[in-house]
């Protein structure tokens, strides 16, 4: 009774996901596109989070290897997909010298 | 629940929180920024928190603990440095396959954390289990899928490998694949011996299928490729977040799986073309008798006189494509548009959705090149502007101008949304040779009577045209 409840929880959760994802990506301007597919590429690199708790767990070599792996391309995914996006953003700028401009600026130095 | 359960958790719903504010921040250059920025202390946060869970491991493990934390610590370091290096050294243009290559780690480590699942014979309901295999299939194809976009991408492998009965092979490969899924849940459930057999072979066969899936795809499918591979581990991180009960996960992986069904089908549908068109077809090899089209003459047009015509004119939108960033050139392109607004002239960019090599990637390189993304306009918000422009200039591109896609049924592009460049009184295009665009067509656009074509490499031209602007003085 408890696992196909939670199951049925999961899929609550997997519902308001998936409409979360998509009403915030719908928003999103195509100028951005790019961005997006590396910052959601990111976003998903939280796996890194549920292949640690797998590693601290192992018993085995085996489980290590796979475990180590698991974290070390998980790592690759969190951090390249940071790393490509930010540096993709820091680049879209406005017009020069519009009071957007001095908007954005305080933006970004914070 | 134990007091370091309710930190891990509730770190979880701080993250997932942050996630889906630095996404919203997306929808705004302005705010994109900071959305990333926010998003990324929250994965620094949650991974931190996560090693909480190092001082609550079963007895079984305790003597294992700290080689473990050894090889997390190190793989976090190794894999961190390593793939922080490369996207601080990527080339923008390289940008699609590094994209597909980060993408794909993301299979690989939610296929790992399914194999560990696996391996671990927790027993488990067949629903926990079929999850398990099911997220393990996804993640494995994405891991191999996108390894092979990255190669093919990167100019490392030949593209596409087509063979005949392709279609019935990979079709194998997936049943085979699948009854071994199945195969792999039911020896765990019944604990049954050479359980571990079916799931080795498992997923030999999920990264084996994600290698044949995506090489009879073309280069120029890719960017639906490598989103949608976006969306598999993005499914992939869900599912697992599922098996290992971390809603974080979960709700991570379900708003990407969102998100990146929506930016394929975008792409596919800016591309004329369906999903299963873009995966079961064998685009390209159709088209080719298609390349006769119109006859006649092109005119050509000395980049100083075309040069000399825009900087007279009153408005110039220009559409650059992927041949531009092929020859360098957007710099010098920006430094000519410059020129041009400081003659008073009204200057646009129109970028098309397929643009470059993934959605999006022209912006970036624009971006890159120093041009202020107010000065850049989608094609649904520029199209009717055309046909008031004085001078469209198209630079490196030709499929997305091709007037033959509103026209002419019989055409392989038929029906693909193009940029209205043919109704500018003038336009210019900026072509290395006579050669067709990607899909082989002809482009009546180049034989048009308003249309005058400027022979050369893009950076070549470019450069000539800013020396005559500047002969020419500001005013």
């Amino acid at each position: 009774m408890l696992t196909s409840m939670t199951f049925i929880i999961a899929l609550y959760i997997f519902m308001l996901a998936a409409f979360t994802g998509y009403v915030v990506i719908s928003r999103v301007p195509s100028i951005l596109h790019t961005p997006l597919m590396s910052g959601s590429n990111f976003i998903h690199g939280i796996v890194v989070v549920g292949a640690l708790t797998a590693l601290f767990s192992a018993t085995n070599v085996m489980e290590q290897v796979v475990g180590f792996l698991g974290v070390l391309l998980g790592a690759g995914n969190v951090m390249g997909g940071y790393v490509v996006t930010d540096r993709m953003l820091a680049m879209f700028r406005p017009s020069t010298k519009k009071p957007a401009q001095a908007a954005t600026d305080k933006k970004t130095a914070s | 629940m134990t007091a370091i359960e309710y930190i891990v958790g509730l770190s979880g719903l701080l993250v997932s929180a942050l996630f889906i504010y630095g996404l919203k921040g997306m929808s705004s250059p302005v705010t994109a920024v900071k959305g990333i920025v926010t998003a990324g202390w929250g994965m620094a946060f949650v991974v931190a928190v996560c090693f909480l869970q190092a001082f609550e491991v079963p007895e079984d493990v305790l003597p294992h603990l700290p080689v473990n934390l050894g090889l997390a610590v190190l793989a976090l370091a190794l894999g961190g440095l390593w793939a922080g290096w490369r996207g601080r050294t990527v080339e923008m243009t390289a940008m699609p396959q590094m994209v597909a290559l980060y993408n794909g780690m993301g299979g690989g480590s939610a296929a790992a954390v399914a194999a560990i699942a696996l391996m671990k014979h927790d027993g488990g309901t067949p629903l926990h289990l079929g999850v398990t295999v099911t997220g393990a299939l996804i993640g494995c194809i994405s891991l191999t899928g996108s390894l092979i976009a990255w190669a093919k991408l990167d100019g490392r492998m030949p593209n596409p490998i087509r063979f005949s009965g392709q279609k019935v092979f990979n079709g194998i490969v997936f049943i085979v694949t699948l009854a071994l899924g199945l195969m792999t849940v039911v020896t765990q459930v019944q604990g049954t011996p050479g359980g571990d057999l079916f799931a080795l072979l498992f997923f030999a066969g999920a990264l084996l299928f994600g290698i044949c899936m995506t090489a009879p795809i073309g280069g120029a499918d890719m960017p639906v490729v490598i989103s949608l591979y976006n969306t598999f581990t993005g499914l992939a991180v869900g599912l697992e977040g599922y098996v290992m009960s971390n809603p974080a996960l979960m709700i991570a992986g379900m708003v990407v799986g969102a998100a990146g069904t929506l930016l394929t089908l975008l792409m596919a549908k800016a591309m004329n073309r369906s999903l299963s068109n873009v995966l079961f077809s064998n685009f390209g090899a159709t088209s080719a008798q298609a390349a006769a089209g119109p006859h006649g003459e092109m005119k050509s047009v000395d980049p100083g006189d075309a040069a000399t015509t825009m900087r007279y004119a009153s408005s110039v939108i220009i559409i650059p494509g992927y041949g531009l960033a092929v020859a360098q050139a957007q710099q010098k392109l920006y430094e000519f548009v410059k020129m041009l607004q400081a003659s008073g002239v009204d200057v646009k960019f129109a970028i098309h959705p397929v643009a470059g090599r993934m959605p999006g990637h022209m912006n970036v390189l624009l971006a890159e090149a120093g041009v202020p993304y107010d000065m850049i306009y989608d094609m649904d918000d520029i199209n009717d502007s055309f046909a008031t422009t004085d001078v469209a200039l198209v630079i490196g591109a030709n499929d997305v101008v091709n007037p033959s896609a509103r026209t002419d049924k019989s055409s392989p592009i038929y029906g693909m949304p193009i940029l209205n460049a043919d109704q500018a009184k003038q336009v210019f295009v900026i072509k290395r040779g006579q050669g067709t665009g990607y899909s082989g067509v002809q482009n009546p656009l180049f034989f048009a009577k308003n249309t005058s074509m400027v022979f050369g490499d893009a950076q070549a031209v470019l450069s000539k045209m800013v020396e005559t602007l500047k002969s020419l003085g500001t005013n």
